[in-house]
């Protein structure tokens, strides 16, 4: 007998791991669950950890009310077959009772208000653990940070001053008003998640397959037409086959051209690409060199 | 679909500022084909601005404004790469001796160590620092990269003598396997291709190393230790399992069994997991363990067979390594967690410390300062469940935490 488990059997029992620790030493954890694929795999993982019995926690859904219709119609589907308590927090009431101004432009983007809605739901919920989907192979800032981050009373990251996490030993502990982001998906990459989804035979939203819409190109990346987008001079719209391989808000996520539409040729082109996810995809990261650093340092997730 | 079978390889990587070390993980991600088109755009474009002559791979893993900034490695940063034989984590973590707490970090859950040594320098205390390092916290394998050998002229004389000193230095370490690599990471020879500069060497490239070395045989499959960490319950089934990680030996259904602290005897009736039923459980599997007889057991308490049962005492002896500003002393109170197991500890005496920079232990030392290394012996509230962290990292670690801020200050490694 070899008594070895295949690379993603370590992964998700690490995963299982560390979502129960957080459930036996924090008193409010919440699960960030947007129906992307990240946060399917980590739906999964809660399931892996606490059935038969229900998750000690509820699931959290920040929507900037400008994300895709299919994912919306996914998650409320998804959160009903779980059986689950869904909390939605809104970007839209942070706008409408003055928390946070809407950026205006044809580039606006609700990417960076969404930090103010995730804080106050946190604070009004007393939420004192959050799981989030987040890998390290995303982005350099992610590849620094802790599977357990803590995050002061303004929810903000001190990436130079991190707490040492040693074995698989997590250390819990927090004052009044400060949380901790988890993330048990750490040491999964972009691949890993696509091969678990296809072992688990795991539903993922439409989106995630090469389907054909009506986008725009902008600043190399593709984006759909939507309500929520304006078109500046010289962009014209066109029907392509594309799919999307993140999921965020259609304000800052574009599309790949492809025409994988099947969960097999989907990992095939993972396997294959030659751009980053976030490089290919998010508008969000290409502020700057360390765009989501100074996010994260503000409270992003 | 060519699906996930391949195994899980951790390693750390060591050096000191200019030792190569992020040059030698840019060039394992560069030639292994793992780096993406706009990450090494970025690069490119990073390497100009910087003046640099030719693409510097080192900018691929740095993470953190500042340490692009001042060109350091501060934290540990988590890189992932596969190959068809391995899917390796390496933690790049840094070489100071100021961030030795953030080493021992990447350290702690390495299955091999990358030590990376200066061909023009020979072995230096850093590097022996690394290597102690490595080795206290159990590392089973160790790989000595021999960096810069282009600057030696690719000399062999050089390359022996350094394996020479190294060797002579790790008569003095617990370790089972260490193998050497003269390699370039700036070249790229004895990486992951062979060197057409150094054809007196006779070895693998360092790669074929990493997919090869064994590391399934590391783990405790002799003695069954599984920490329970939560109670599943469901009423209307009646259902009450116990969840862990299993942390050594194999456990099966029927097996008569301990829960510690209790003592109590019962016998494991099934191990259950999310998709059914298994036949056995052994490390790393999270499973849960339904038992035949209605005991009292939960968070914190360790189940082992009833044969081999660990340690169970409030007194131990345990290497620590120090992580905060104020000094470990005698009489110094910390909150300490074992496994999944929470108690609090008195520090009753320090009974050595051990210089990182010559290994020498000094026997008369009074406190342990941010970074040191040293053994401590402590009295914990309740008795705890432990074996000696040689036989096995899990349940021979635990961390100690100030009780007023929060932070983990200490690593413990039960002697």
């Amino acid at each position: 007998m070899t008594a070895r488990l295949t690379h993603l059997n370590a992964l998700e029992s690490e995963s299982i791991h560390i979502m129960r620790e957080v459930a036996a030493e924090l008193s409010r954890p919440v699960l960030l669950f947007s129906g992307g694929k990240d946060s399917i795999v980590l739906l999964r993982l809660a399931e892996k950890a606490f059935r038969p019995g229900r998750f000690p926690f509820p699931l959290m859904h920040v929507d900037t009310g400008h994300n895709f219709p299919e994912v919306i119609e996914f998650r409320d589907r998804r959160v009903g077959e779980i059986g689950e308590q869904l909390v939605v927090a809104s970007v839209q009431e942070s706008i409408d009772r003055g928390r946070v101004t809407e950026e205006s432009g044809p580039r606006a983007s609700r990417n960076r208000l969404q930090t103010t809605t995730l804080l106050d739901a946190i604070e009004e919920h007393g939420f004192d653990a959050a799981f989030g989907g987040a890998r390290r192979d995303e982005e350099r800032a992610r590849a620094k940070e802790r599977i357990f981050s803590f995050r002061d009373d303004f929810g903000g990251w001190d990436p130079k001053n991190q707490r040492p996490e040693l074995w698989s030993i997590y250390n819990g502990r927090i004052r009044r008003g400060e949380s901790v982001r988890v993330f048990p998906m750490s040491n999964w990459t972009e691949l890993d998640v696509w091969e678990y989804i296809a072992v688990e035979g795991l539903e993922v939203p439409s989106i995630y397959f090469a389907h054909e819409r009506e986008v725009f190109a902008r600043d190399g990346m593709l984006y759909a037409t939507s309500e929520h987008m304006q078109l500046i001079d010289g962009e014209e719209p066109f029907l392509a086959s594309v799919r999307y391989r993140t999921v965020g808000d259609m304000s800052c996520t574009g599309a790949v051209r492809s025409t994988a539409a099947d969960l097999g040729t989907v990992v095939a082109e993972i396997a294959a690409t030659r751009i980053t996810e976030r490089g290919e995809t998010r508008a969000d990261d290409r502020v700057s060199e360390a765009a989501m650093e100074d996010r994260k340092v503000a409270g992003y997730f | 679909m060519a699906l996930a079978s391949t195994d899980l390889l951790r390693l750390a990587t060591a050096g000191s500022v200019d030792d190569g070390k992020s040059t030698l993980i840019g060039r394992l991600l560069f030639d292994a084909k793992q780096v993406l088109t706009d990450q090494l755009e970025h690069v490119e474009e990073a390497s100009r601005r910087r003046g640099a002559g030719m693409v510097d791979l080192s900018l691929l893993v740095d993470g953190l404004r500042a340490e692009r900034e001042q060109g350091i490695t501060i934290d540990v940063a988590y890189r992932y790469f596969a190959t068809p034989q391995r899917t390796f984590i390496i933690a790049d973590t840094p070489g100071h001796v100021q961030y030795t707490r953030n080493m021992v970090t990447g350290a702690s859950t390495a299955d091999l160590a990358v030590i990376l040594v200066d061909a023009r320098k020979g072995v230096l205390e850093q590097s022996k620092r690394h290597a102690y390092i490595s080795t206290l916290l159990g590392i089973p394998h160790l790989a000595v990269a021999v960096n810069k050998m282009d600057l030696v002229d690719y000399s062999e004389e050089t390359f022996d003598a350094i394996v020479r000193d190294f060797c002579d230095f790790a008569q003095g370490l617990n370790v089972r396997d260490i193998a050497y690599f003269p390699i370039s990471a700036k070249h790229g020879d004895n990486v992951v291709e062979p060197s057409e500069n150094m054809p007196w060497y006779g070895g693998t490239p360092l790669l074929e190393h990493l997919e090869s070395v064994e590391v399934a045989d590391d783990r405790n499959l002799d003695e069954a230790r599984f920490p329970v960490q939560w109670v599943i319950r469901d009423h209307e089934s009646d259902y009450r399992g116990y969840a862990g990680q299993v942390a050594g030996g194999i456990l099966r259904p029927g097996d008569e069994v301990l829960v510690l602290p209790s003592r109590t005897r019962t016998r494991i009736s099934r191990l259950d997991t999310f998709d059914g039923p298994v036949d056995e459980a052994f490390a790393p599997m999270s499973v849960t363990m339904l038992l035949e007889d209605e005991v009292d057991v939960s968070r914190g308490d360790l189940i082992c067979h009833v044969d081999d049962a660990p340690e169970l005492e409030r007194e131990l002896v345990a290497t620590i390594c120090w992580m905060t500003d104020a000094p470990l002393r005698a009489g110094g109170r910390y909150a300490i967690k074992h496994a999944t197991h929470a108690a609090r500890a008195i520090v009753e005496e320090v009974v050595d410390h051990v210089d990182i920079h010559t290994l020498k232990s000094d026997p008369g030392a009074s406190e342990l300062g941010l970074n040191d290394i040293g053994r401590v012996h402590l009295r914990t509230s309740k008795p705890l469940a432990f074996d000696p962290y040689s036989r096995n990292r899990a349940t021979g670690s635990f961390i100690l935490i100030d009780e007023t801020t929060n932070d983990t200050v200490g690593a413990g490694m039960i002697c």
